[in-house]
């Protein structure tokens, strides 16, 4: 039983991984998106750069979601509505960034274009930090009641403990890591996707946010080793495990270095190195458990307790493999059919 | 009902009804834009590529409206119907994940290739990239249905010791007898919006005195697709829908019917409104023994009415669920008589100055909506009270965690939210017709 339910933590960790990498750079797009482009012939530019691209790196969330619900049906209950509120507004904030998105360029005019990039801007970034608080919520875990329920208000004295709300310093601060961690990931993909002078401005916000995602990532490990002991239990346990913190530092400091080289390739891998690592040295972290508890441990969700049982696992498995090849060579496909800069004139929508 | 339960309900009602309206559109255009990108790949007519140009532009806005609503609903399972969730989820789950993994990467994807790409891609390149959204939306659809077929008639799983589902055969899950029958039914409603939205659209056009090449293009394609998807809805996948329920949902058989008695050579009620309280029909228009014929093919056989189940297994609104079944009826019949008229005229020639046909076309766009929705609430209404169909309630299905306050705020939010983009998209699409087909600036 761990052992099909230890795979399945890791493959829909996986693809949370590729959610992040993949809506990640159209969510940091959107973060850095009134900095880098300033006329309107550069903002249809950085938008064209993910226009075609977004709606199939969301659907990662989606198929995520869904194997979530199939592998995990009890942590998928439990955290969906435990998590209710933040959730709905992360639901509404994907609508407000994917109508803005395809909506923009369909009236010219200094109200409806101005109106939209800014509601991309926004929801982006908003986007970006309550992504990032989730993953505090989850890394520091939930007040569980005897009955193994929790609902957390937005937030209650900002501190994290068996009253804790969706944000306290700490979810915060794991918020605010995200959100510059995606900034300087979407400034690469820019830089990557145009030319000068948009892809000169991307680079020099891509630099100032590497510095912010390095303070701060920094921060919110040591934040996370003293708030989660499980963390340091497993890394004593399993020394191996130290090589995804250490992917991410190596991710994060070729983006730096690539960057400066003016190498684009390599650095927005990098940073696509950098936030896999940082997933996946969360959920090494947390292992076994899935979802733990700021109350009682032993009513922490584990993968033990929280997924559903293995018959249901292995039918899954079956048509899973066959289903999510195809979406990664869908995505290779569709990346590599326009891998090309966005350039003024050429076609677009 | 408690209030918590009825706000949940009623937040997965509005949600799912207002997502609905943009996916059957999506299916049923996707279709006819692969039938126009077919006559211009076959003819090399560049008016067929430029009908599909124009298609593709109002396909693109109704597509983003779907997909940004449909988010919702993957997820409210988890927000606001966690028991429900947690039972049946490694069931359920399956059918909704393969909906992503199988049929949403397939339909995005090439949907940023026929939005983009229609240059470097070429024509035939172009019409796979139609081809393959079809396609994606189409299967997206089936597992859909699979996934609310299983409510209705739950196969292919067993239930462990501590009352949770898991699935046994996928095989079974994805072969329901239901979800066929329901597929076909449904995709057809999808179609049948599609055809009067693009016939409705060449009325206008017609009727108006502009883009008038295209406004008779649109209704040959409208129209001789839309004469066959009606016929179609009421028999075969009607009848067959009709003989699941009566299989498998007797109860909600009899009441949506408005049957409170049970009878041999039962009626067929066409009008009448139904008093629970009373147990009758009121001014009942019926065409006698019609529904025993319907329902088991003999004039004589006995249909089971209301008074032979136990009352707290009937639907908990009939006047509901009886009047969406009726108004789907009445619209569906009406499609019918409307789209074989059109066809009679097409093959005849006159259609196209028939201004009398042209105004009931236009006119007739909104309908397929609501037959579609009636449709729906027949399906979920009827159900009731059942959340899947003999194994749990949906009074035991709902989020107990989520107070009734904060469904309440995120109803609300819901709400506001949907009333903008339902203003943007009617807006949108309105600048679009105006603009008609022919090269955008």
């Amino acid at each position: 039983m761990t052992d099909m339910g230890t795979l399945w933590f890791w493959l829909v960790g996986g693809m949370l991984a590729a959610y992040v990498i993949l809506d990640g750079y159209d969510i940091g797009t959107g973060i850095v998106h009134l900095f880098v482009a300033r006329t309107e012939g550069e903002r249809r530019l950085t938008l064209r750069s993910i226009g075609p691209l977004w709606d199939g790196n969301e659907v990662w969330l989606i198929a995520s979601g869904g194997t979530l619900f199939f592998a995990f049906p009890t942590l998928y209950a439990t955290s969906f509505s435990g998590f209710y509120l933040p959730l709905m507004m992360v639901l509404w904030l994907l609508v407000l960034r994917g109508v803005s998105i395809e909506l923009r360029n369909h009236v010219d005019g200094p109200i409806w274009t101005p109106f939209w990039d800014v509601v991309f801007s926004l929801a982006s970034i908003l986007l970006a930090v309550f992504f990032g608080a989730a993953l505090g919520n989850v890394v520091r875990g939930v007040p569980f009641d005897e009955a193994g329920r929790f609902f957390e208000p937005l937030w209650t004295d900002f501190r994290p403990g068996v009253d804790s709300g969706i944000l306290d310093w700490y979810t915060v601060s794991v918020g605010l890591a995200a959100l510059a961690a995606l900034a300087m990931h979407g400034a690469l993909w820019v830089v990557l996707k145009t030319e000068n002078p948009i892809r000169e401005r991307a680079r020099r916000i891509a630099a100032g946010a590497w510095w912010g995602a390095t303070v701060l990532t920094a921060a919110i490990t040591i934040f996370s080793m003293d708030l989660q002991p499980q963390i340091a239990r497993n890394l004593a346990a399993h020394p191996w495990g130290l090589i995804f913190p250490a992917v991410a530092v190596l991710g994060l400091i070729g983006s730096f270095a690539f960057n400066l080289a003016r190498r684009e390739g390599a650095a927005f891998l990098s940073s696509c190195a950098y936030l896999a690592g940082m997933i996946a040295s969360a959920a090494f972290g947390i292992y076994p458990n899935v979802l733990p508890s700021s109350t009682d441990p032993a009513l922490a969700l584990t993968v033990a307790n929280a997924a559903a049982p293995v018959e249901g696992l292995r039918v899954g498995l079956v048509w899973w493999s066959v289903g999510m090849t195809l979406a990664v060579a869908y995505s290779v496909f569709v990346h590599r059919r326009f891998a090309a800069k966005v350039t003024p004139g050429a076609e677009g929508y | 009902m408690d209030i918590a339960l009825a706000v949940h309900r009623l937040q997965f009602a509005f949600t799912i009804t207002f997502h609905y309206l943009f996916p059957q559109l999506t299916m049923g255009l996707a279709l006819l834009i692969v039938l126009m990108k077919s006559v211009a790949l076959r003819t090399g007519d560049e008016h067929w590529n430029e009908a599909a140009r124009f298609w593709i532009r109002i396909f693109a806005i109704n597509f983003v409206m779907g997909v940004v609503t449909g988010i919702p609903m993957e997820f409210q399972f988890g927000t606001n119907w966690a028991e429900f969730s947690r039972i049946s989820g490694n069931v359920i789950g399956q059918t909704l994940a393969m909906e992503g993994v199988f049929a949403f990467f397939l339909e995005s994807t090439f949907l940023g290739l026929l939005l983009f790409g229609e240059k470097r891609l070429g024509p035939v390149g172009h019409w796979l990239a139609a081809l393959m959204v079809f396609l994606g939306a189409w299967i997206s659809g089936y597992f859909i249905i699979a996934t609310d077929a299983f409510m209705q008639h739950p196969v292919g799983h067993s239930i462990t010791a501590e009352g949770t589902l898991v699935l046994r055969s996928l095989g079974a899950l994805l072969l329901n007898p239901w979800a066929i029958w329901q597929y076909a039914h449904n995709m057809l409603g999808a179609l049948i919006t599609g055809c009067f939205v693009v016939a409705g659209i060449g009325a206008f056009y017609l009727i108006s005195g502009r883009h008038e090449a295209f406004g008779r293009t649109f209704l040959r394609v409208g129209v001789s697709v839309g004469v066959v998807a009606t016929i179609l809805q009421l028999y075969p996948t009607g009848d067959g829908q009709g003989r699941m329920l009566a299989e498998h949902q007797p109860v909600a058989l009899a009441a949506m019917e408005g049957l409170f008695r049970t009878e041999s050579g039962a009626p067929l009620a066409i009008i009448g409104q139904p008093d629970v309280e009373r147990m009758r029909l009121d001014n009942p228009i019926v065409i006698p023994r019609m529904l025993s014929f319907l329902t088991y093919q003999r004039w004589t056989s006995e249909v089971k009415g209301l008074d032979a189940f136990p009352r707290e297994d009937w639907p908990d609104n009939i006047p509901l669920l009886y009047y969406s079944y009726h108004v789907m009826v009445g619209l569906g019949t009406i499609f019918i008589a409307v789209m074989a008229l059109a066809a009679f005229l097409l093959a005849r020639g006159s259609l196209f100055r028939s201004r009398v046909m042209l105004w009931i076309l236009m006119l007739a766009i909104p309908f397929p909506y609501i037959a579609n929705t009636a449709g729906w609430i027949t399906a979920e209404v009827g159900r009731q009270p059942w959340l899947i169909y003999g194994i749990m309630r949906t009074a035991a299905g709902s989020s107990v965690n989520v107070s009734a306050g904060n469904a309440l705020f995120t109803l609300i939010g819901f709400m506001g939210l949907y009333t903008v983009l339902a203003i943007l998209f009617l807006f949108l699409v309105k600048r679009e017709i105006d603009h008609g087909p022919g090269s955008h600036a």
